[in-house]
């Protein structure tokens, strides 16, 4: 009794505080945001993309951070700078676009390293490289909110149009679908969310929960709706865990909640291949007496 | 097979040119599709039917000529390059039609639902509706592809080898499903390489890097017609008494000589 009390009171404690308050929902907003658009982002391999675009803003957040601006108007400079140089740089054939990418990110990233340990810069890098959750401000969390809903109206009407272009965009256009359209458009919404996670996670990690919710979702479900709910789900969950461990254990808050998507992730991996191993004779059974 | 000389034709093709970077692949076409025929379309390895498709869906502008198809075209591809684990069902690929038919935004409704699993019932797959997409076979994958179509309520449907590696029974429920389309009034262009079965159609196309002959298939599938359009290099078989003879391909040669072929006409 007395026990389940003190639980309940470790439970709550830490949302009675403001900054655990403003962090819990820097987390709802990049949970709902990675998890939903996760979902696409592994079916239409843009993991790679999402990573680049979010190692190479991290000049714009460093500037920001000089600045004293909201690290939002930073990232978002950043990634339309980066989105720039690789559009001119992958254009000429002779570099090719992989190679391209590869040398603007590592170039901006050098170069937000070199802004962020200059002499008169203001200490914390470690937070632009992996967050600060606990330092998310209200007006940050407004401009988050605001590009989680664009983000997220923007995934319910274009649904069926990622949804046709993904599953074959050979014949897409016979239906009606644009792959161009669906393209463009995904990497946009990539880069809105990059910038919602970015505050939580920094640059180094956003990337684990645009792609690792999702990951795990595609392990337990095989519907593109429920996937997207799971994900997202799961997001959340890895985003508590990881604000508990930050708040008792004293860990970094964008680390732990990195590690907990992880942690996740490698929980659904065991318990598919313990599946596999135990359901696959049954499945076959099941589908011979079907036919 | 109503109508076959009115105004009402779903597609007419005219002095076609078409290709790629490279060039021409393809020259010299001319048809009309009236509604609630089936044709065949035959050619070798190479011999640009597959690139006729591409160009009457849209996907590929003509080099030169003329093409106008009115209506929607369905399409149900050579080589399917879904991915067979993506998360959808039968239904799902079929709700796809609806994608240029109701607003882009708008969900599919009970309406659209309906109309689905209709035409997943129309196609034999009435019970798989709740399949995923990917464990389903080759040939039932198909099918959905068809329903797809069908749920786009296309007019015009271009199939592509769609016989291909079905066994006997699914090539003959795919070929009683071609002709009810056909009776519905809808036309069906169906590239194949068994020209026994487009003898039972309405017309047939012969391409080789050109087009050979365009014709209800009694009077054009000659033996002329034939070697011409497999450049030579045909099996005759005994046709199963409708008093014709049916061709088939010798499996190999076939881009070889129609690289030849190409080759002489100055390409
Ligand atoms: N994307 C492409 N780029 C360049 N050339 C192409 C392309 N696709 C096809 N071709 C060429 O166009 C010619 C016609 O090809 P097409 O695919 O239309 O033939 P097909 O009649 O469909 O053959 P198959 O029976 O093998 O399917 C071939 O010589 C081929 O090499
Ligand atoms: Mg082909």
């Amino acid at each position: 009794m007395n026990v389940a009390v003190q639980l309940w009171h470790a439970l709550v404690e830490p949302w009675t505080q403001d900054i655990m308050q403003r962090a819990l929902a820097e987390v709802v907003l990049m949970g709902v945001v990675g998890g939903a658009l996760g979902c696409w982002i592994i079916f239409y391999q843009v993991s790679y993309s999402a990573e680049s675009l979010s190692h190479a803003l991290f000049p714009g957040l460093v500037v920001a951070a000089l600045l004293g601006l909201p690290l939002l108007f930073g990232a978002g400079a950043g990634a339309a700078v980066a989105a720039v140089a690789i559009a001119i740089f992958g254009r000429n054939p002779e570099v090719g676009r992989d190679t391209a990418v590869a040398a603007v990110v590592s170039a901006l990233f050098g170069l937000g390293a070199v802004l962020a340990l200059s002499p008169g810069s203001p200490p914390g890098i470690e937070e632009l490289l992996f967050g600060d959750i606990l330092g998310v401000s209200r007006l940050d969390l407004l401009l988050a909110a605001g590009l989680a809903v664009v983000v997220l109206v923007s995934l319910c009407l274009l649904h069926r149009q990622f949804l046709a272009v993904g599953f074959d965009r050979s014949t897409a256009r016979s239906i009606g679908g644009s792959p161009t359209l669906a393209d463009v458009s995904l990497l946009v919404l990539v880069a809105l969310a990059v910038l919602v996670a970015v505050q939580g996670l920094g640059s180094l990690l956003v990337v684990a929960v645009l792609v690792g919710p999702a990951a795990t979702a595609r392990l337990l479900v095989r519907e593109m709706v429920p996937m997207m709910i799971l994900a997202t789900a799961l997001a959340l969950l890895s985003g508590i865990i990881g604000l508990y461990l930050s708040y008792y254990v004293g860990m970094a808050g964008g680390a732990s909640i990195a590690g907990a998507i992880v942690a996740v992730y490698l929980a659904a991996l065991a318990g598919d291949a313990l599946r596999r191993m135990t359901g696959a004779g049954r499945a076959r059974r099941q589908r011979l007496e079907e036919v | 097979m109503s109508d076959r000389t009115g105004s009402g034709y779903l597609a007419e093709v005219s002095g076609l040119r078409a290709g790629y970077d490279g060039g021409a692949v393809l020259e010299g076409v001319s048809f009309r599709v009236e509604p609630g025929v089936r044709i065949g379309v035959l050619g070798p390895n190479g011999g640009g039917k597959s690139t006729l498709f591409r160009v009457l869906l849209g996907e590929l502008a003509p080099l030169g000529g003329s093409v106008d198809v009115r209506g929607r075209c369905g399409f149900v591809p050579q080589t399917e390059r879904s991915r067979l684990d993506y998360p959808v069902s039968a239904l799902d690929v079929a709700l796809m039609g609806t994608l240029s038919r109701i607003p882009w935004w708008r969900r599919p409704g009970r309406f659209e639902r309906q109309r689905a699993l209709e035409a997943l019932e129309t196609v034999g797959l009435g019970k798989l509706a709740g399949r995923q997409f990917g464990e389903l076979s080759g040939g039932q994958r198909q099918r959905v592809l068809i329903a797809r179509a069908l749920v786009q309520d296309a007019r015009l449907l271009l199939l592509d080898e769609p016989f291909n590696g079905l066994d006997q029974p699914s090539s003959r429920l795919l070929g009683s499903l071609l002709d009810r389309l056909a009776a519905e009034g809808r036309s069906v262009m169906v590239a194949t390489h068994d020209a026994g079965q487009v003898r039972g159609w309405d017309l047939v196309l012969c391409l080789n890097g050109r087009q050979v002959a365009f014709g209800e298939p009694e009077s054009t599938l000659s033996r002329r017609v034939l070697e011409a359009t497999y450049g030579g290099e045909v099996m005759v078989l005994p046709g199963n008494g409708s008093g014709r003879d049916s061709a088939i391909l010798a499996p190999y040669h076939h881009d070889e000589v129609a690289e030849e072929h190409r080759r002489e006409h100055g390409r």
